[in-house]
This record gives structure tokens, C-alpha cells and sequence, in this order.
């Protein structure tokens, strides 16, 4: 039986407002299911639940967080054969290439689920400062961070991008197109995990016409655009630039998701903030 | 005789000697290890204190910037970025000597050029300069500890664009981490400021830095504009107002030039009840008023609790009116001149709407000179956030005190801006301070101090305020492939 | 404890009331950051005082000197010769102002009253068990009464450090109310011993102490404890004696005390009476420098201003 599959906003499951819907086919353009076509005022929704979830998350503890993400990645461990489906039918691959790319998606949670309480430890310093000050820098979250889902690879190269958003203590805004139903499952892994509502939300519709919205958004605080079209980029670059965005710089294409990833994601989606204060009697 | 001067004790002038400064009428541009006649439209520079001319400095054009950025694209080619990095420590070491050495110069020349007390660009701003190049000299050949992996990578040229109000600490922050990480340079110093920068540049030949490493090309908004979107250019770095990082972002977008910027910012200076009050009131003081409040950093708005806030102001205008307005080469001034007329006008048309908006106004009692751009220290009472001197950034002597009720609204009120670059902090509560200091939005936190600079700790914004990070190891990422 | 008096507002009359309110009254001080002091206390130590600022200053500063000797080994003769140079300073330059007083040791200060006799030069009396105030207070304050009655103009007493410390302030309070009322017509200065109280917290309170009970004077330091004054905590003292002005609108002074030896430094104490307490503390009415050595080089400095070259050591009376 085909479903209608929803919207992923604020930890529930809602219908666009604006009531449309879009099929999604697997890679040969075979029907596989109708999605809800989120539309601006849902993308408005969705960073607003974020922001609302930015507090919470980011002020959970890193080791909290941690097992939050570990909690997904056994969640998807639960889901394999589904998703292995999925991104066989979404990305043309054959059964040995989606278990592959499934795996190393879940083994790319764990790695990020490592990650939570040790970004600090790495990127943060104290300062050897000329003066009676004790000065120390720390990694912040950067806060809402709005994403475009990988075009090429649908699971892997989401979570990718989703995981260290998160990692970092960011709350995200995704937004997926046309090889979205590994995604749509993705969210219903996510609510029934302990991740908290609206830490990540997950739209489904078309990337062109919601990107601009997500892209101007003056409560967005960074921006990874792997997922957009080339010649969409440059547009929803300068938008960026109207609030100051952080923008992940990608380079041409997808990037081989199967490497294990540098830190580039973590520092881009974090701020260093130092701190002083004098040393003294 | 004694009987000459009497209580009250007026200080006798002590102005720093001019010459000191080795000003000379005019200024060229400095490309590819030469100083050159430029070919675009001369600046003239002026001493804010005095609306003097100090000297008529070469323009860059167009085709200097293309000049000075082939020179460089060939330096770093040729030499700096496959010289080991234990060389191009020496040639930084060098540098970070010379400033020292000419430290009284750049000092006093810093002070006629920009209008700054003495007292400051002595203090501040040529010995922190140097300190950047002394700590950035020790990591040209120590790249591979600095956590982004074995062997990173320079970006190759980094077209650099700085402001007026510390010219030559600006300089330093830009270009010590630059050639530190093995880039070359080219940086275009403010309209209004640009005579340390073209000392460096001889600072550069002393040092016997290979030709085309730095490059220095004086010139307005225009000639920057012409830098950071030049095709040759790699890595673009900026620190200015937030109007303008807005359209260098604008413009490279799409490109593959990296960017970092450090723009403007309205820091809230939260005072709490149980604050060390004396010292509050210094760090306040120092937090509006340090360079005439030209500072990105500036703790512009006050923060204070409640049930202080009388006493506070009190106190806060008995040492405003102590702060000794005027000439900037005086040792003893503490508040110099304004850098320019087109930024007088601004701030004063902006306390002007202070006024219009209902906020209440105390300026100090203190003389200005007669001659020069000076606005006399002022701050504003009963403000609130919807007001503009509330909102937008002064860059001027001019403070605005806002009151709160709980630590949460302390810091929703200091969070409740588009800027994130600075925040102080003042209660003697250790517990209260770190959960402040983690709550408000801003890179860098002063608790119980305000305003201090190191080469080792990473400065720079969130949100509006800019992204990238100076100082520090967080601070080489700019300069990296990484 | 005894009634303080009547001319202080009524909270700070009601924060002696008893030892608990005491205590609540001195610990709700503001704190003071030691940084934040040190590094006020330097940038204002770079004032550049020149020319007529300069001299102005050298004169104020010598009218400000307690000439001090407290030595074991002090006699007639010494106190006679340090009297003579206290009225005069530098005779060869008879505009120079005399100091303020002459500060001695008890059993002294009948000398020193009879050769500044009819100067205008104060006798001032170190007391109470001076320097470490290790003794019973009936000893202290015989020792108050025997400086007042042989002339004492001024006397120099101690707290109880080991009192203050342990957290017995009114203790320390009414110890000092007593030695007020010993000192009769004579002007009481408090030495804090600030060496000892090792915090800057510690010296706002001891201040503030002092002042509810009656001091005319806050004083830093015996000289015979290191460190002795310092310019940081002669700022926070300067600030006391402000804030205890603008509540009650009585002026109080203050006096660093030992470690002062160039003019330099003495001007710099003075810029800081001018920009921390204000104009009025820069008299010797209000401030005052416990120095010996300090003197010489003031009237060395003096000379090089007014003779347009630099003075030597033996152009001045060396009397210690």
C-alpha cells in the first residue's frame, strides 16, 4: 500500500499548509509515493521550531547529545533493509551498493556521536594571554543552520550533512528533493529517537523554490548548500550575505561521502567564542 | 614663582614632540618591494585634531590593483609559499623587531594620522601590533601542529581591506597570520589612515622581505572593491563596517575566494548588583570611551541592574567628566579627536536622535578644543531597546545605559541585537559570571574587564558582527586550505 | 559599644550597632577586582606632569610630609636636627614650604613639640603599641595619653590586624572609638597595616572600618611591614574617602606611608589624589606622605626646576 508521506516540523508530522503534495519515483521514474510539497510558510514553520529547539539542544550536555546521536544511529541500525531499499530504488544502486552506503551512513552517526564531547576538547583552547587574565576559547553552536539534502547521495550523504550540524549543537532546517523517500524515513526514525522536537526538520518539496526562502531567512544563521543546484548557488549565496550567513564552501559536485570527514563541517558550524576574566586575590 | 599655578592642579601640556613622527609631505603606494607613484587619484591625509593636511599619499587605481596582485600571485609562487616555514619565521620575527624599534614613530605618526590619544597608540596599539607578529612568526614552521591536519596548505594571495580607527593594529592582524600561513599580500589601509601602513611597507624592505609579499595600495571604498572581487585573488579578508562585509559578501558569492570578516557590533556591558563597582565603573568608562569609542568592540550599550543604576550613573558621570578631552598628542589626553568630519556628523546626528527618541542626554562638562573634529563624551540615560542609539552602532564616544530586573533579562536584552561581537560581564559571582558568559551571543566575553586584545586569543563575531576568527590557532583556519 | 556620632546618616550610625550588622555592613561592600584596581592605578601612574604642573606638585608634596623616624636608635639630637630641616627644608631657598609634621615615637614627641615650637610644623606620635599593636588596650591607650599630653598634634595608632583578620571588627571598632576619645583635640590617623591585610577587599572594610569610628585620617602602612604603601591601595583608599564624603558629607584624609622615596612617585600619589578623591584632598589637610628620604629628593627636584640643571646629593642636608 502507498502512503502520503508528511512534513518532519517541530518533532510532528504535519501536511503542508498549503495542501499540496508531490509524487516521489525511484530512479527510473517509477511512482513510489505522494510527499507533501512544503511550501515558504512551511519553511517559516520549520525554522521556528528550530529556533525554539536551539535553547534546549544546545545547552544539553555534550555527553547527552551524544547519546541522543548513538540513539539514532542503533535506530537506523533498526531500519537497514528499509532504507537499503529505499536508496536502491532512489539512487539506481544495486543491492551490495546500498548496503554499503546504508552502513556507512549509520557508521557515520556513530562517528559524529563520538564526536559531541570532544569538539571542545579539540577546537577549544585556553589562551596563553600576556596578562593576569584567564582567557579561554570555546566552539559554540552557530544556531539554525538550513541545509539542502544531497542531490547524488540521498542517506549517507544527508546524514553527513545532517549529523554534524547536530553534533555541534545546531538545530537544522533540511530540505530535501527528489530522492527524498530515504529522508522521509529518516524522520520517522528521528521521532520515535530521543531527539528532541525541532532539533532537525525535515521539509519535502521543490529545493528551487524553497531554497531562496531558506536562504534569506533572517533567523537562519549558516547555510550548507551541497545539496543545491550549481546554478543555484550563487544566488542563495549572496541572499546569505543580506544577515551575514556562514556558508560552508563546497566545491563543484558531490564529495565522495564515503571518506571519513574532516572537521571542516564542525568548525564551520560553530563560533569560537573567548572568554576573560582577570586572575586575582 | 611656585606661585604660578595653584590648586586646582591644571596639568601643564605635555605634548609628544611631532617630529618624532618623521612625517614627510608626501607618501607613495608600495608594490612589488618599490615605492611607486600610483595612478589613481591622490589621497590627501588630515590630522582630525587639527583639520590640517599631513601629507599627500599616492592613490591606487585600478591597474595598480592588478599590478600588486600579480606581484604577489608571483611572490608566493616564486618564493614565500615553498620558502620552509622556519624562513619565513625569521622574516616575521624581523618585522615584529623593527615595530619596536620604530615604536615611538609609528606611535606618534598613528596619532597625528588617526587622532587617537598618544597615550593609546603608544600603549596599545604599536606594541600589541608587534606582539602579533612575534606570536604569528612562531607558527610559520609550526603549521602542522595547529590541528587542521598534516601539512596545510596556503591560499595563495589575500586581498585585505582594513579600517581607520586602529590602522596599524588592523595591519597586523591581517597580515602576521597571512604570511605566517605563507600567503602574500595585499592590503589596502583606510582613506583616512593610511601613513603607518606605507612605514610598515619600509618595515617590510628593512626586514628584507622578498619583493611582492606585502604590498601596500592607499585608495577609498572604491579601490577596496576593486581588491576583493580582483579574479587573482584567493582569500579575502575584511574588517569594517557591517554594510560593507555585507556587499564584499554579496560580491564574492558563487566565487571560490574565501572570506572571513569582522564588522561591526553593539556590545551590552552587563553590570550586575554585586558587581566590583569601582572597577565597573572603569571598565564602562573604558568599554565607551577608549579610542573615542571607534571601537567595533565598544561595550556601547550598558547594561545595568536596577537597583544600582542610580548609583552607577552617579558614579559613571563623575569619571566621565575626569576623562581630559583634546589635543591627542598630549600624554594626558585620554579622549583624542574624532577621525573624521563625515564620522563626527554621523555620531552626531545619531545622538541627536538619542535626544528626538526620548532618551535623556548628560554630556560631559569637559572643553573641547576649539579647532578639529571632537565630540565630548556623552551618555544616555533611560534608553530603551527600540531606540536607535540603542540599536545601531555609534562608533563614537557616546554611551547608552538600559536597565534590567534578572539575569535572564540581562541577557535576553544582550542578545536581543543582529550584532554578536562583544559582551562584558561584571558580578563578583563566579557561578553567575561562566553561566553568562555561555548565554550571551558574542565571541569574544569580558568578565570583570573589558576590552583586552592578546595575539593568542581568537577575536571575531557572531551573526551580523562577522565570521572567521583573528588571533589565535582558531585564527590560522583563515589563511589555510583547510 | 559606644554611641558613634551624631553627624553620620542614619545606616551608617545603624552599622555599628552591633557586631553581626558590623560584619553585614563591611562584607556588603562592593567588591574590588585586583586587576581591574592595578591596572587603573598604572594607567594613571603614565600622567606626564611637567613644567609649573611639576613644581606646583614638589611644593604641594613636601607641605605633605610627616618627616618620620622611628627608629630604635632615635635621640634628642636626631629629632633636633630633623626639626631643624622640617621648618626649613632647604635654606639656601627660603620659598620652600615647610613639611607638615614631624612624626616620632612617644617618649619623643616632647622633644619634638619643644623644637618646632611656634613652626607651624605638627607633631605627630605614632601610639598604641606601634608597629605591631601586640599589647592590652589599657597599655594602648596610656600610650595615646602620654603622645597627647608631651604636645602630639596628630597621633598614628594601629588596628588590631590579628582582631580585623579573625573577623572581630568590633573588636577593632571600639578599640578604636577609645583611642579617639584619648586623642582628645589631637588628629587621629589610623594605620590599616595594609601589608597585612594581604586583600584589597580586606582594606575597603578596614577603611570603612575606621571611618564609622571616627578617624580623621586612613593610613597605610607602619613602614615596617613590606609591602607598605603602594599606589593601587592608596587609590582604594583615595575612593573610600570619597564615597564616605559624598554619604556623609565629612572629609576624611588619607596617608601612604612608607616605600616613597622619588618625586616621581610622589607625583604620582598626587595625580592620583586629584583624579580618584578630587581637588580638595590635594592639600595637607587631606593627604599626607609618611616618608623620610622622600624629602631630599623633592628638594633635589626642585632645585633642577628652578636652577634649569640636574642637583646632587650634597646640595641638600642629609639629617638620617
Amino acid at each position: 500500500m502507498t502512503k502520503t508521506y508528511k512534513l518532519y516540523i517541530g518533532g510532528a508530522f504535519p501536511r503542508s499548509e498549503s495542501g499540496r503534495v508531490h509524487p516521489v519515483h525511484d530512479a527510473r521514474g517509477r511512482f513510489l509515493a505522494n510527499a507533501a510539497q512544503a511550501s515558504r510558510k512551511d519553511l517559516r514553520d520549520a525554522v521556528a521550531a528550530a529556533r525554539k529547539a536551539f535553547d534546549g539542544w544546545s545547552g544539553a550536555t555534550a555527553y547527552n547529545r551524544g547519546q541522543v546521536l548513538f540513539r539514532v544511529a542503533e535506530m537506523l541500525e533498526g531500519r537497514r533493509e528499509q532504507f537499503i531499499a529505499e536508496t536502491a530504488a532512489v539512487e539506481d544502486l544495486s543491492v551490495e551498493g546500498a548496503t554499503a552506503a546504508v552502513d556507512t551512513a549509520i557508521d557515520r552517526m556513530v562517528w559524529y556521536a563520538g564526536w559531541t564531547d570532544k569538539i571542545t576538547t579539540v577546537l577549544g583552547t585556553t589562551n596563553p594571554v600576556a596578562g593576569p587574565y584567564f582567557s579561554f576559547s570555546v566552539p559554540e553552536p552557530t544556531g539554525v543552520v538550513g541545509a539542502l539534502a544531497p542531490r547524488q547521495s540521498s542517506l549517507l550523504g544527508l546524514l553527513s550533512v545532517v549529523a554534524p550540524v547536530i553534533a555541534a549543537g545546531n538545530t537544522c532546517v533540511v530540505v530535501a528533493g527528489d530522492r527524498a523517500l530515504p529522508a522521509i524515513t529518516l524522520s520517522e526514525v528521528l521521532a520515535t529517537s530521543d531527539l528532541p522536537g525541532g532539533v532537525i526538520n525535515l521539509l519535502t518539496g521543490h529545493v528551487a523554490e524553497l531554497a531562496p526562502w531558506l536562504a534569506t531567512h533572517a533567523d537562519v544563521n549558516a547555510l550548507d548548500l551541497t545539496g543545491a543546484p550549481e546554478t543555484l548557488r550563487p544566488e542563495l549565496e549572496r541572499s546569505a550575505s543580506e544577515t551575514v550567513k556562514r556558508v560552508l564552501p563546497v566545491g563543484r559536485g558531490e564529495p565522495d561521502w564515503t571518506r571519513e570527514p574532516s572537521l571542516k563541517r564542525l568548525r564551520t558550524f560553530t563560533e569560537t567564542k573567548t572568554v576573560w576574566h582577570p586572575v586575582g586575590t | 614663582m611656585t606661585e604660578s599655578i595653584t590648586s586646582p592642579w591644571d596639568y601643564a601640556p605635555a605634548p609628544e614632540s611631532r617630529d618624532v613622527a618623521g612625517l614627510r609631505p608626501s607618501y607613495r603606494m608600495f608594490v612589488d618591494g618599490e615605492f611607486v607613484d600610483g595612478s589613481g587619484q591622490s589621497l590627501t591625509s588630515v590630522n582630525p585634531a587639527t583639520e590640517e593636511t599631513l601629507a599627500e599619499v599616492a592613490g591606487a587605481s585600478a591597474a595598480d590593483v592588478d599590478r600588486a596582485v600579480t606581484a604577489a600571485r608571483a611572490a608566493f609562487e616564486s618564493t614565500w609559499a615553498t620558502m620552509p616555514g622556519s624562513e619565513r619565521a625569521k622574516y616575521l620575527f624581523r618585522i615584529a623587531r623593527l615595530i619596536q624599534e620604530r615604536g615611538r614613530e609609528l606611535a606618534v605618526l598613528e596619532t597625528l594620522d588617526n587622532g587617537k590619544p598618544v597615550k593609546e597608540s603608544r600603549d596599545t596599539d604599536v606594541p600589541t601590533a608587534a606582539a602579533h607578529f612575534f606570536h604569528h612568526a612562531g607558527w610559520a614552521d609550526k603549521l602542522d601542529h595547529a590541528g587542521y591536519g598534516a601539512n596545510p596548505r596556503p591560499l595563495g594571495v589575500a586581498g585585505q581591506v582594513i579600517p581607520w580607527n586602529f590602522p596599524l593594529l588592523m595591519l597586523a592582524w591581517k597580515i602576521a597570520p597571512a604570511l605566517a600561513c605563507g600567503n602574500t599580500v595585499v592590503l589596502k589601509p583606510a582613506e583616512t589612515t593610511p601613513l603607518t601602513a606605507l612605514v610598515f611597507a619600509e618595515i617590510c624592505q628593512q626586514a628584507g622581505l622578498p619583493a611582492g609579499v606585502v604590498n601596500i595600495l592607499p585608495g577609498a571604498g572604491d579601490i577596496g572593491a576593486e581588491l576583493v572581487a580582483h579574479p587573482g585573488v584567493d582569500k579575502v579578508a575584511f574588517t569594517g563596517s557591517t554594510e560593507v562585509g555585507k556587499s564584499i559578501q554579496h560580491r564574492l558569492a558563487g566565487t571560490a575566494t574565501r572570506l572571513t570578516l569582522e564588522l561591526g557590533g553593539k556590545a551590552a556591558n552587563i553590570v550586575f548588583d554585586d558587581a566590583p563597582l569601582d572597577q565597573a565603573v572603569e571598565g564602562v568608562v573604558n568599554g565607551g570611551f577608549f579610542n573615542q569609542g571607534h571601537v567595533c568592540c565598544a561595550g556601547s550599550r550598558l547594561l545595568v541592574q536596577e537597583s544600582i543604576a542610580e548609583e552607577l550613573l552617579d558614579r559613571l558621570r563623575t569619571r566621565v567628566s575626569a576623562l581630559r578631552v583634546g589635543d591627542p598628542l598630549d600624554k594626558n589626553t585620554d579622549v583624542g579627536a574624532i577621525n573624521s568630519a563625515e564620522q563626527l556628523s554621523r555620531i552626531t546626528e545619531l545622538a541627536d536622535t538619542g535626544e528626538a527618541e526620548g532618551a535623556r542626554r548628560w554630556t560631559s562638562p569637559c572643553p573641547l578644543p576649539s579647532q578639529g573634529y571632537f565630540f565630548a563624551p556623552t551618555v544616555f540615560s533611560e534608553v530603551h531597546q527600540s531606540m536607535r542609539v540603542a540599536g545601531e552602532e555609534v562608533f563614537g564616544p557616546v554611551l547608552s545605559v538600559l536597565t534590567f530586573r534578572t539575569p535572564e533579562e540581562a541577557v535576553t536584552k544582550a542578545n536581543n541585537t543582529p550584532y554578536g561581537l562583544s559582551a562584558g560581564i561584571w558580578t563578583e559571582k563566579g557561578s553567575r559570571i561562566l553561566w553568562a558568559a555561555q548565554r550571551v551571543r558574542a565571541g569574544v566575553v569580558w568578565a570583570n574587564t573589558f576590552n583586552r586584545f592578546d595575539p593568542t586569543a581568537p577575536f571575531g563575531g557572531y551573526q551580523e558582527s562577522g565570521f572567521g576568527r583573528e588571533g589565535g590557532r582558531a585564527g590560522l583556519e583563515a589563511y589555510l586550505d583547510v | 559599644m559606644p554611641t558613634p556620632p551624631p553627624a553620620l546618616p542614619g545606616d551608617l550610625a545603624e552599622a555599628t550597632r552591633d557586631d553581626s550588622t558590623l560584619k553585614r555592613f563591611l562584607h556588603g561592600l562592593p567588591g574590588v577586582d585586583r586587576v581591574g584596581l592595578e591596572q587603573r592605578a598604572a594607567d594613571l601612574a603614565t600622567r606626564s606632569i611637567k613644567k609649573d604642573s611639576k613644581l606646583w606638585a614638589i611644593d604641594t608634596a613636601i607641605g605633605m610630609i610627616d618627616l618620620t623616624t622611628l627608629e630604635g636608635a632615635d635621640t634628642a639630637g636626631k629629632i633636633g636636627a630633623l626639626a631643624a630641616k622640617a621648618r626649613r627644608p632647604d635654606p639656601d631657598r627660603p620659598d620652600t614650604p615647610p613639611v607638615a609634621a614631624l612624626c616620632v615615637y612617644p617618649d619623643l614627641a616632647a622633644t619634638a613639640a619643644e623644637a618646632l615650637n611656634g613652626s607651624g610644623v605638627g607633631v605627630a606620635s605614632v601610639a598604641t603599641a606601634f608597629p605591631a599593636g601586640r599589647s592590652s588596650s589599657r597599655v594602648k591607650l596610656a600610650e595615646v595619653e602620654l603622645a597627647v599630653s608631651a604636645g602630639a598634634d596628630e597621633v598614628d595608632v594601629v588596628i588590631d590586624r590579628g582582631a580585623f583578620l579573625a573577623g572581630r571588627y568590633g573588636q577593632v571598632h571600639d578599640e578604636i572609638r577609645e583611642v579617639k576619645a584619648a586623642c582628645g583635640r589631637a588628629h587621629l590617623k589610623v594605620i590599616l597595616e595594609t601589608g597585612e591585610l594581604a586583600t584589597y577587599d580586606n582594606v575597603r572594610r578596614a577603611c570603612w572600618l575606621a571611618l564609622l569610628a571616627g578617624a580623621d585620617f586612613v593610613k597605610t602602612s607602619t613602614g615596617k611591614v613590606s609591602p607598605a604603601a603602594t599606589l593601587p591601595v592608596t587609590h582604594l583608599m583615595l575612593g573610600a574617602v570619597r564615597d564616605w564624603r559624598d554619604r556623609t558629607g565629612l572629609s576624611r584624609g588619607v596617608k601612604p606611608a612608607g616605600g616613597i622615596r622619588t618625586t616621581k612617585d610622589a607625583v604620582r600619589y598626587l595625580v592620583a589624589v586629584h583624579e580618584v578623591a578630587g581637588r580638595q584632598w590635594l592639600s595637607p589637610e587631606l593627604f599626607r606622605f609618611g616618608a623620610s628620604g622622600l624629602l631630599n629628593d623633592l628638594l633635589m627636584q626642585r632645585r633642577t626646576q628652578l636652577d634649569g640643571h640636574y642637583s646632587g646629593p650634597d646640595y641638600v642636608a642629609v639629617d638620617q
